[in-house]
């Protein structure tokens, strides 16, 4: 059957792994009864760069991992089975990898040309801004809201409708409405592939929240480090602007909303609200205390609204689809669905949208389909430096607001990184302290100092040089910055901590009492070295060595110069003759 | 040069919130921040010394010294972590030369930096050189990607 139509995925995922080459050698090669378009992320980001194939009849194949060699491929219709990855993009239920999942907030993403509105308008968009302009009264549109049990994506679960409701109530000639894409968290890439995908679902998502409280000015936050996100934005908005669907008197009804783009400038403490609007009016991002929150006193000190990227994505949907069609899906405190950043030591790594209440064993097995190289699952780092490590014995967990909250981790934005046992979980704790202590914005001293001083015991627990009071340290430290830090970022900061001593108490015991990294990891408690009789000089080793400390000639043994060693274990997880000893 | 610096200033005349999009602008147009531009600004838009300097130094992306003619930005995210990102900057170090602490090399040609993540998690490890990125990057690959920058 002839090909029609084929879309290249030219998301940041896909553009990391060539997709723009794939699109330009498409573009010289292909006749013209063959139509190229772009498109952005499925959310199979381990197989880009990936294509969809349209056929005459309209049915749809998606291949990945594909090269320049198979352009020629493509023209015959001859691309191999071995790399389909999806055999009908409609028909999600019938294909392996996005079984399971359902996607509201994702719904057009890979789906359409993020760069051209008529897509978005072909797949209803802008209908729910229109419904709500002129039908529905901002009441009923809060009410609608409240109804969907739709709670904050960004982590902290706040009813969305019941922040619209505080917004609306405060009086004021002026409102802002803000969207918050500043998505800091290390390990998480939802909002980054929404608003590259679909950026018109997010600004519509603003504009109907904008006339729910009353704005008629927004602001879109967004992360200085997605360059393609910021592009994306500011074509969409103003084709949006173009249209009608943003600007004055939107459908005649009398409303009016613009937005901006600001670009962060790159600190994490600006995904809190009050830090956030504070680096809108060009200050330092520092929060303040709240009260007053920004429903009362915000951007300027006027009534604002902060939501998140995946939060207003999901609102066309439900003003389309009806509170309850949301409701129908989640469990009994969160509805909907939630998108996950799936990556780490899982085979299939990417964008996942299940519904509230699927097992982290679900996503991670099923949809993930398990871990790499045939190891175990040690670990799931779930919300970022503000989350935890949940051990494999509770993969079962739920992933809802509560049930994740009781594991000591948190839903957070929706990073979710997948640990094997080739992990050490003093070092991830370690790793995401550095983080949070580098960006504490200093306003709180137990966040400025505390976590500076747990930095360093975790550093010398690493190196051999614990103590077992270290632990009873480090358990009080956290207490007193959870108990007297301002912002989400001190009150978090100690859960890596505090979740890998729960779980992971006997690493900590073995860096401490044995002097042993049981993951070797730990730099300072590895050594490195050739076994001469197991050493077949393949080279492997030293061309894996980052710091050039392997020398040999080829098919001799090869070895290790001790003093230029920096024990990072690139030449153990390479070599397939078990010729690297680790001690 | 100085035209150019006024006529940034021009743009953000009268209008609120500036002191984030008008360094942003300069770092474009300068490549840095010099103490001496901080001053001018100052002198030209009244915000006080005190108060760009806050603001430079609060936010990662301001540099304060001249860079590089390319950018590195290695990606310390948890998925590049876990994917061996220490080993990636051992090998760009090695590969350039550069010693601890130091970021620009000698001939000007890069400056290597740390970023919290770019994002990229599924194809991790990730460095972006400029406005490129590449995944699945191997201590094999790096003098490939590196050479193609002069």
């Amino acid at each position: 059957m002839a090909i029609r139509t084929i879309k290249v995925g030219l998301a940041s995922c896909g553009l990391a792994a060539g997709a723009d080459e794939i699109y330009n050698l498409l573009k010289e090669a292909l006749p013209s009864s063959i139509r190229l378009e772009k498109t952005a992320c499925l959310g199979l980001c381990y197989a880009e760069p990936m294509a969809e194939v349209i056929d005459e009849q309209g049915g749809s194949r998606v291949y990945g991992y594909l090269s320049s060699n198979d352009i020629p491929h493509f023209i015959s219709d001859t691309l191999p089975d071995r790399k389909l990855v999806l055999s009908d993009i409609r028909e999600a239920p019938a294909n392996r990898d996005v079984a399971g999942q359902l996607r509201i907030a994702t719904r057009n993403s890979g789906r359409i040309d993020p760069d051209r509105i008529g897509d978005y308008l072909e797949k209803q968009g802008y209908t729910a801004l229109q419904t709500v302009c002129t039908q529905f009264t901002p009441e009923k549109v809060i009410d609608t809201i409240k109804a969907s049990g739709l709670r904050g994506r960004g982590g902290a679960g706040f009813p969305t409708g019941l922040k619209w409701e505080f917004a609306r109530k405060a009086k004021s000639d002026k409102k802002y409405f803000i969207c918050n894409a500043d998505e800091g968290d290390p390990g998480a890439f939802m909002d980054r592939n929404i608003l590259e995908s679909d950026p018109h679902s997010v600004l519509e998502g603003m504009a109907i929240g904008a006339y729910a409280i009353g704005a008629d000015e927004g602001y879109v936050y967004c992360r200085a480090e997605y360059p393609l996100a910021v592009k994306r934005l500011k074509f969409a908005i103003a084709e949006a602007e173009a249209r009608g669907f943003l600007g004055y008197n939107i459908f005649n009804s009398g409303f009016s909303f613009h937005i901006h783009l600001k670009e962060g400038a790159g600190a994490f403490v600006c995904g809190e609200e009050t830090a956030l609007i504070a680096s809108i009016e060009g200050k330092r991002g520092m929060p303040r205390i709240r009260p007053p929150y920004p429903a009362e006193s915000g951007l300027w000190g006027k009534p604002t609204n902060i939501n998140n990227v995946e939060t207003l994505a999901s609102i066309p949907w439900i003003i389309l689809n009806g509170a309850s069609a949301y409701a129908a899906y989640g469990t009994e405190k969160s509805k909907g669905t939630k998108v996950f950043a799936l990556a780490g030591k899982v085979k299939h790594t990417g964008l996942v949208e299940v519904p509230m209440g699927t097992t982290l064993r679900t996503i991670i097995e099923d949809i993930g389909g398990g871990i790499k190289d045939g190891r175990k699952v040690k670990a799931v780092q779930l919300g970022g430096p503000s989350g935890g490590c949940i051990p494999a014995e509770l993969l079962d967990t739920p992933v809802d607001y509560d049930s994740i909250v009781q594991t000591g981790a948190i839903m957070g934005s929706g990073g979710m990184v997948v640990m094997d046992d080739s992990t050490c979980m003093v070092n991830i704790a370690a790793f995401f302290l550095r983080f949070t202590q580098n960006e504490s914005c200093g306003k709180c001293t137990f966040c400025r100092i505390g976590t500076k001083r747990m930095l360093e015991i975790l550093e010398r627990i690493q190196e051999g040089r614990g103590v077992p009071e270290d632990i009873e340290k480090l358990e009080q430290l956290s207490e007193q910055i959870i108990g007297s830090s301002l912002c989400g970022l001190g009150k978090t900061a100690p859960n890596p901590v505090l979740t890998t001593l729960r779980y992971f108490k006997d690493e900590y015991l073995a860096h401490i009492n044995e002097k042993r990294c049981p993951a070797g990891v730990c730099k300072a408690l590895v050594h490195f070295e050739i076994d001469p009789a197991a050493c077949t000089g393949c080279t492997l080793c030293a061309r894996a060595c980052p710091v050039k400390a392997i020398s040999g000639e080829k098919k001799k043994t090869h070895r290790i110069d001790q003093d230029t060693c920096i024990s990072c274990g690139a030449c153990y997880a390479v070599c397939n003759f078990n010729a690297v000893m680790r001690t | 040069m100085k035209d150019k610096v006024d006529n940034i200033i021009a743009r953000y005349e009268g209008k609120k919130g500036i002191t984030i999009p008008l360094l942003q602008d300069i770092q474009v147009l300068e490549g840095y921040i010099s103490e001496d531009m901080i001053r001018y600004l100052s002198e030209k838009t009244g915000i006080p010394v005190a108060e760009l300097y806050g603001v430079a130094t609060f936010y990662s992306m301001f540099r304060l010294k001249p860079q590089g003619r390319h950018i590195i930005r290695t990606c310390k995210g948890t998925a590049c972590h876990v994917s061996g990102a220490d080993i990636i900057i051992s090998a760009i170090c090695s590969h350039l030369g550069l010693k601890e602490g130091e970021s620009t090399t000698d001939d000007g040609r890069f400056t290597l930096l740390e970023v919290a993540c770019l994002g990229c998690c599924s194809l991790a490890p990730v460095i972006m050189i400029d406005d490129t990125t590449y995944g699945k990057v191997s201590v094999a690959k790096l003098p490939g990607i590196l050479d193609k920058y002069k």
